[in-house]
């Protein structure tokens, strides 16, 4: 017996194996990748019923469309992107499982980035302790790359998908926080105060030069007072780089380990993914915290997705309440008049 | 210095000096001795350290505190790196900026390779990309700014300068250092135990071979049976 596959049959515009990056090698130089949303990542795993860190399929503005073959597979898509089931819409937020033949996909929302898991999980080989794709290096993923249209992913395991699919509230899914939280430095004394007033006063625009490595903005000008070299150093997740242009650019996942311009400021962890769901086009404005406001939006984030996981109830807590037949009509009703909700 | 709510980047100094670097290089090794737990890992440049850490486990103030007892206690000198020759093909399609090189510093091209494989350089810092080695050492005679614009792809394995520094590249990536020559040695290898060949505090010897000595030696390597020499003290 063989493994199921998922064959992409359109990968949409770029989807690539992720899991939480790839840490402890950016000494040598490795970018550490991984998912740009991960607790989006960690929710389709959930989802799926997986352990959260287990490697997903990244999606980016749309999700394509994909074929189950040699078995059935359960699949839950992070994120909120319309799914369809062979031409039939389905609930999102939830967890479906397609018999072979069957193909899923998955449109576009508002979002940037979602994630794709399966039950059991993709068989990927880890590349220096992860899955996680870096295209520019050629690591990790499949080969390296983006999956490609006729490419399959083999899962880990033969065995069946068991029991309900679990699904959750969409309307308490944790929603972007209305200013992005920044931590001034490692070189906030390369700027002018007025350069500083421009980026926590100003507004900024996304610009279409976004992509995984990082997003430029485009907004008032942030000068320097000494200059735009620095000796290269270590690049945090989030950090705000302003290069001669004084135009920032935030850096994300696949930066590189090292660089030359000065950092202005750091966007906060739990901010960090919600930023990175911003379109080209999309305004964004900054605020200076510090290292406890910081641990205080941690805290109250991590709150937030624990209240998220009790409404992750499996649908059988709602069969047990009332009957099976419950079970299959609410799961298919629910979905077409909105209260595909089975929680709580 | 604080890098977010998830890393602090330790400055020691502002300069590429080598004193500065055995010190990176040392109270590195001391960081991970300790072995604190929270921290995830360290990125060690040429004049500073960037722990990333996961502040659900490790407090902020407490890695301060116990960063400050760290600086307090004199450093052990760093374990004395190894010595690696590395074989370069210099100038031609290998170097393709060579000529143009000597001309800028106004020496011959011969002089140009004579220079750049005349000192032993210490590598101060493996970043930008997987395996890609900062070397220090470079004679003053060969700073040149770096090009005025970039290119978008420069080949693997590349021996190329740029400002004061030099480096050996390990992958295909956009560059606008100068390319003086390439080698055959693998600096990042996923084949090998020790996928990265160097290490910060390595010492880097240029010896200058032929293009037929190139190609032998590159196809050798592409097997995977190629290493360059090394003296490990």
């Amino acid at each position: 017996v063989t493994a199921p596959s998922l064959v992409a049959v359109d990968p949409g515009p770029l989807s690539t194996l992720q899991d939480l990056g790839r840490r402890g090698y950016q000494r040598f130089g490795v970018s550490t990748a991984g998912a740009m949303v991960p607790w989006l990542m960690q929710l389709a795993n959930r989802l799926a019923g997986n352990p959260p860190s287990m490697a997903a399929v990244e999606l980016t503005l749309s999700g394509g469309l994909w074929r189950v073959e040699g078995g059935p597979i359960r699949l839950a898509v992070g994120g909120a992107f319309p799914l369809a089931i062979d031409g039939h819409p389905v609930a999102s937020w939830q967890a479906h499982v397609l018999e072979p033949g069957q193909r899923i996909e998955i449109g576009s929302g508002g979002a940037l980035y979602g994630y794709l898991a399966a039950t059991g999980g993709f068989a990927v080989e880890p590349t220096l302790g992860s899955a996680s794709t870096h295209v520019r290096s050629r690591l990790g993923g499949i080969d390296g790359g983006a999956i490609r249209s006729g490419q399959a992913l083999r899962l880990r395991t033969d065995e069946h998908p068991t029991g309900p699919n679990l699904s959750l509230d969409p309307s308490r899914v944790p929603q972007p926080p209305p200013v992005f939280r920044v931590v001034l430095g490692p070189q906030d004394d390369y700027f002018t105060r007025a350069g500083l007033d421009a980026l926590l006063d100003g507004e900024y625009t996304v610009t279409p030069d976004v992509d995984r490595m990082g997003y430029r903005l485009v907004g008032p000008p942030i000068g320097h007072s000494r200059g735009h070299n620095i000796i290269s150093d270590g690049i945090a997740p989030g950090s705000i780089q302003v290069p001669g242009s004084g135009q920032p650019i935030v850096l994300m996942a696949d930066r590189q380990t090292t660089g030359g311009y000065p950092k202005i400021a750091t966007v906060i962890s739990v901010d960090l993914g919600f930023l990175a769901q911003r379109r080209p086009g999309d305004r964004v404005r900054f605020s200076a915290v510090d290292l406890s406001q910081a641990a205080d939006a941690r805290g109250e984030f991590r709150r937030a997705l624990e209240r998220l996981d009790v409404s992750l109830a499996p649908a059988r807590s709602i069969a047990d309440l009332s009957s099976s037949a419950l079970l299959g009509v609410n799961l298919i009703d629910g979905v077409v008049d909105g209260r595909h909700t089975l929680v709580e | 210095l604080l890098a977010g709510d998830t890393a602090v980047t330790v400055e020691l100094g502002d300069d590429v000096d080598e004193a500065l670097n055995r010190r990176v290089v040392a109270l590195d090794d001391a960081i991970a001795a300790a072995q604190w737990p929270g921290v995830v890992e360290t990125v060690p440049t040429y004049r500073s350290i960037q722990i990333h850490y996961d502040p659900d486990v490790l407090d902020p103030a407490t890695l301060f505190r116990r960063l400050e007892e760290l600086f307090d206690r004199p450093l052990s000198e760093e374990t004395p790196g190894r010595i690696w020759t590395v074989p370069v093909c210099y100038g031609g399609d290998n170097g393709i900026d060579l000529e143009a090189v000597a001309t800028r510093v106004g020496l011959a091209a011969e002089d140009v390779i004579r220079l750049h494989s005349a000192p032993i350089y210490r590598i101060f810092a493996i970043g930008f990309a997987p395996g890609f080695a900062y070397l220090g050492g470079l004679d003053p005679r060969l700073h040149l700014p770096r090009l005025d614009s970039p290119r978008l792809k420069t080949p693997a394995r590349t021996i190329s300068i740029g400002g004061r520094q030099a480096a050996i590249t390990s992958i295909e990536a956009p560059s606008g250092w100068h390319l003086l020559g390439r080698t055959p040695v693998h600096p990042f290898d996923l084949r090998r135990s020790e996928p990265f060949l160097f290490r910060a505090g390595d010492r880097v010897r240029f010896r200058r071979i032929e293009a037929a000595d190139f190609a032998r030696l590159s196809a050798l390597a592409a097997e995977g049976g190629y290493m360059p020499e090394c003296l490990d003290p």
